[in-house]
Formats: structure tokens, sequence, C-alpha cells
């Protein structure tokens, strides 16, 4: 068997799962952001339950349109908020005290090599960085959940991605995803798993391999994921009390099937950019030519992480963004805030000309915070890239790594981190 | 119950953002959602469209975000039913939860035209081109599906479960 058909047989309680089968499966987290959760607590409430399955399994964070963006948001939230009271949600964030939900939950400890997470986003597939099997559900699912702590899953085949030797200085886990998404395409994994393989990612970041797993479900696949290694263990000790009995380090059989095996050498892959308006529709950064752009994003579930922040204020540090851009920089939570004023990187960033934010998913779902005009081009470190996503449909994201959006934001043009460090 | 409806045919990787964008994501009331169907993929849908008209589209129809309102704005817009090659799962399984009925058929999309009149009946999965005078058949859901669709939604079935109060399946 695969990890996540492991993964799915031990939720199921069964002995083994095989590619295609529909089951049941025990959840350990169910995760709601505000968007999804409102419409989850309406269905779930429509069949009048005394109690949620567990309060203590459920995440509420509100982060899409927060800090309340507008009179209907504000509403939303505080219906939330009502909802975590009622019910006793031991893991309800606050604004103020948690962030990005993709970013938050793995620092709470929320997350441990082996479990199923199911979240309302579609980026919850971040977790899998961790060895867990996390995918995205709409509202219904959610609601269910808080019911019963189930979900109903096709188990799925999977993608094997092998990747060897060492990638290059400005390379990271973004320029890896977006070349891997360049060549399997938005639909290439539908309803299968990337499995992330090979000597290649060890020598990866726990960040950077948030930000590959986060990535996954922009091939169409339910989730992406890396087995533990003593990098995940690290992690994993320092934000779980209990890790040694949360820990469930399950691994591919040297016979698990798999519908596809790919290859790719890390130290071939240049930095990335995925041009308008798909994630598949990338190019190295040096062959995308003379863009102008108008704004610069850095941060959110993708790339919110300290060392993304590291990497993005090594370039800025003793310059300036180009008169013509805006720069923000999203954090991916408060503690990411914190360590990042620590470490004076948000003092290089306020230096340069940067606008530095509270947590938000803001501005990439086109909600508030940075929103763009009409024929307005924006460097992103978030995940999609798709026609009106930011703001009008004249509107343009580039999808890139923070090194490659902070040399862009200082350029004033799409530029490799080269050329202006 | 047999659908029939005119068909709007639209092309691959149609995502939700262009469904229901983000700037409506606040948004929980159906009939408001019901009022943005598709409009950054086809402004003029809502107002050419009539109840029980037939969305149909290539391959990976509703990627992108796991949002609930991207089915349920077709759905309250009076969409009877989605035909596509192929579905981006979240999208699928969403559409499933909600009582929105999707067909996966490919030779049944590249047999449809804009325009074309379609009848179909979703328990024998048969799809009906009038206009064109052909016949397509697609795979039935799978049986664990249907006792979700048959209870009316996902949310029946679990109120079924919980009232039985015992483990769905072991």
């Amino acid at each position: 068997m695969t990890i996540a058909e492991k993964i799915l047989a031990a939720h199921a309680g069964r002995e083994e799962v095989r590619a295609g089968e529909l089951i049941m499966a025990v959840i350990d987290l169910v995760m709601a952001n505000e968007l999804s959760a409102i419409l989850a607590i309406q269905e779930f409430e429509k069949i009048k339950p005394k109690r949620v399955f567990d309060p203590e399994k459920i995440a509420l964070v509100p982060d899409h349109f927060t800090p309340n963006k507008d009179m209907k948001t504000a509403e939303i939230t505080k219906a939330v908020r009502r909802f975590a009271q009622e019910y006793g949600i031991t893991h309800y964030f606050e604004v103020g005290r948690g962030g990005i939900e993709h970013v938050l939950l793995p620092e709470e400890g929320l997350v441990a090599p082996g479990d199923l997470i199911i979240g309302g986003d579609s980026h919850t597939c971040t977790y899998g960085a961790l060895g867990a099997f996390a995918t995205g559900v709409g509202s219904t699912d959610v609601a269910a959940a808080f019911a019963i702590g189930q979900v109903w899953l096709r188990v799925p085949q999977s993608i094997k991605l092998v990747y060897y030797g060492q990638p290059g200085k400005w390379v990271s886990g973004k320029d890896i995803i977006l070349y891997t998404i360049g060549d399997l395409g938005v639909d290439g994994a539908i309803y299968q798993v990337l499995e992330f393989t090979g000597e290649g990612v060890t020598h990866l970041s726990i960040a950077d391999r948030f930000t590959m797993a986060n990535m996954a479900i922009e091939a169409g696949a339910k989730t992406g994921i890396f087995e533990a290694d003593e990098k995940t263990v690290e992690y994993v000790k320092g934000t779980i009390e209990d890790h040694e009995s949360r820990m469930r380090n399950f691994k591919s059989d040297p016979d698990a099937e798999y519908v596809r095996t790919l290859e790719y050498d890390l130290s071939e892959i240049e930095p990335q950019v995925a041009v308008p308006s798909l994630p598949e529709n990338v190019k190295p950064v040096r062959e995308v030519g003379e863009v102008d752009i108008d704004q610069v994003v850095i941060g959110f579930c993708t790339n919110g992480r300290i060392e993304d922040l590291r990497i993005a204020a090594e370039v800025f540090k003793g310059k300036r963004v180009h008169p013509k851009v805006r720069a923000l920089i999203f954090p991916g939570t408060q503690k990411v805030a914190l360590q990042a004023i620590h470490e004076g990187l948000a003092e290089t960033f306020i230096e340069s000309g940067c606008a530095f934010s509270t947590p938000s998913c803001g501005p990439c779902i086109g909600g508030h915070l940075g929103v763009l005009g009409e024929r307005e081009r924006c460097v992103s470190t978030s995940n999609r890239n798709f026609v009106g996503r930011m703001g009008p449909l004249s509107s343009e994201i580039y999808l890139a790594s923070p090194a490659v959006a902070a040399a862009s934001a200082v350029a004033g043009k799409i530029a490799h981190p080269e050329e202006v460090v | 119950m047999m659908l029939r409806g005119r068909t709007w045919k639209y092309g691959r990787n149609i995502d939700t953002d262009v469904i229901i964008p983000g700037r409506y994501a606040n948004i929980a009331e159906a009939s408001e959602l019901a009022k943005h169907c598709l409009e950054d993929l086809d402004p003029d849908f809502v107002k050419n469209m009539r109840p029980g008209d037939i969305i149909v589209a290539e391959t990976n129809f509703g990627c992108g975000s796991s949002r609930e309102i991207a089915p349920l704005s077709i759905k309250a817009a009076g969409v009877s039913c989605v035909i596509a090659k192929s579905f981006a799962r979240i999208f699928y399984r969403n559409a499933i939860n909600i009582g929105l009925p999707i067909f996966e058929c490919p030779e049944a999309v590249d047999g449809i035209e804009t325009g074309d009149t379609l009848e179909i009946d979703p328990t024998a999965g048969k799809i009906f081109n009038v206009t064109k005078n052909l016949s397509f058949e697609t795979e039935p859901l799978p049986e664990f599906i249907q006792e979700i669709v048959a209870e009316g939604g996902l949310m029946r079935f679990v109120a079924a479960l919980s009232q039985k109060s015992k483990p769905l399946r072991e």
C-alpha cells in the first residue's frame, strides 16, 4: 500500500484499502475558516444536534475576509464566534491570536504525521508536508464532520514524484512545485495523490515542504504528502507536547502501486514564474521577458512562514521598493509576525517601503487589503493566478517565490533575485 | 425524475473563481448567489438562461477553491445539472452533498453544442440529445453515493444515521 492508502485504512478501521474503494473514515481534525464555517454551521444546525462530535477536534480560523472587511463579514465572523462559544470549540482562533489557517494549525501542534484531516478550504492539503493525509472539502462535508466526526472518501491512486539533487541558491519549494505543476498540468493529478519522495526532498526544509504540499490541489490532486523524516520529527517535537504518542509514521511499501512515477533533478530547476491565468503556465523567470508590475504581495498560506520572510528580507535589505510598485507583506500567523519583528525582518520591510500587514488571506481571493485595479499586474507568492482572482478580469497575477517576488518589487518588473542582490 | 433543458457549453478548467468570484464569498443566501452565477465567465448567462437549462463543459470543471457557493449558485440559478468530461474533485463532492446532479461523460460533451436540448434520465444514466438525435450513457454513481443522493443530500443522510445512533460503517 501507499502511505495514503495506509493512513486511510487506519482511519477506516481496516487492514487494507485499495484505490477506487469508497470508505467512511474517522477524522482527527476538521477545520474551517469563516467563509466555509458559516455555511457549515447553517447546515449543521438544520439537523438540530445537541453537541458536536468532539469540541477538541474542530478548528475554526477566521482568516479570509478578516480583520472584518465589511459589515456582512462582521456578521459572519460573529456567527462563527457564537457557534464556537455555544459548542465549546477549543481551537477557535480569534483575530490577533491566530493567523492564516494552514500556517497556523501545524504551528499550534494540531497536525501530526499519520493524521486524517479535512478542511473547508482547498489548501488543506498543506498538512501533507508533515505526513498527514489532509484534504479540502466543502461546507456540507464540514457540517457532517462536526456532527459525526467522519467523512466519505474515495481511496485515491497516487502519483510518485521522485526528486533528486540539490536545489540552487535561489530555488525554493515554490519553484519546485511550480515546475512540477507546469509538467503535470492543472488537471494532471485529478482525484489522485502527489507523493513527494526521493533523496532530493531530504534537502528541503519543512517550510519548503508546506509550500509544495499546499499547491498539490493546483494539479487537481486530492492531497500531496511527504513521508515523515528526521526534520519532520524535529518540527513536531517543537509543536506537540505528547508527540511520541501522537505520531504515526506510515511509509509506502516497496511494492506499492502508483498510477505513474515522474523524476525531477532539483539542480536543474531555475526560479519559476506561473504567468496568467493558470498555475500550469510556468516558465523560468529569465524567460518571462520584460513585464512591468504594479503590486507585489508576499506571504499567505503558500509562503507566509518565517523562512519565506527571511528570504524576502534578504533581497529587500538595503534596497527600496520601486517607486511605481506597492509591496505588501502578509505573515502567516501572529507568531511569524512577532518572530519577524524579533529578527529585524519587519524593520527591513518597512525601511524598504513595504506595507507590513496583519495575517490575512485578503487580496489572494480578491477580498480586501490589496485588491487590484483594471489592467494592474501583481507578482504574488500565493497559489492561484486565475482570471479575476485578485481584482477585475483585466488584472493579472504572476505566481512566484518570495525571493522572486521581492526582487521584482525592487526592480519594478519581474526579476531574478540575482539581478538585484 | 427526467431532466430536460437547453445547453450552455464552455471550455476546459472552468474554475470556481469564474463560477462565483471571491468578492461574493461572504454571501450565504442562495437567491443572491444565483444572480452572480458564472458572472466572470459569461456575464449574460443568468439573464439568458431558463430554469432547467444545463451547463456542459470540457475537462476539470470547478477547479480551484472548495467554496460550496460554486455549486450552490449553479443550483440556485435553476440549472438542472452539469455535464463535463471531468470534474475537479472538491466540486464533485460538493455537488453530490448539496444535491446538484452532475454527469461525467466525455462522449456526450463532444456531441453537444450550445443551444442543443437534452433529456437526461439520471437513474439510468442516459443522456439524449434531442436536437441532434444522439444517445449517450454515463457511468451510474457508486452505490454509496446513490444512498446519499437518495436521502436528499449528505446532511439528511447524517441525520438519518445519528437517529440510528450507530457508526456509519465498520
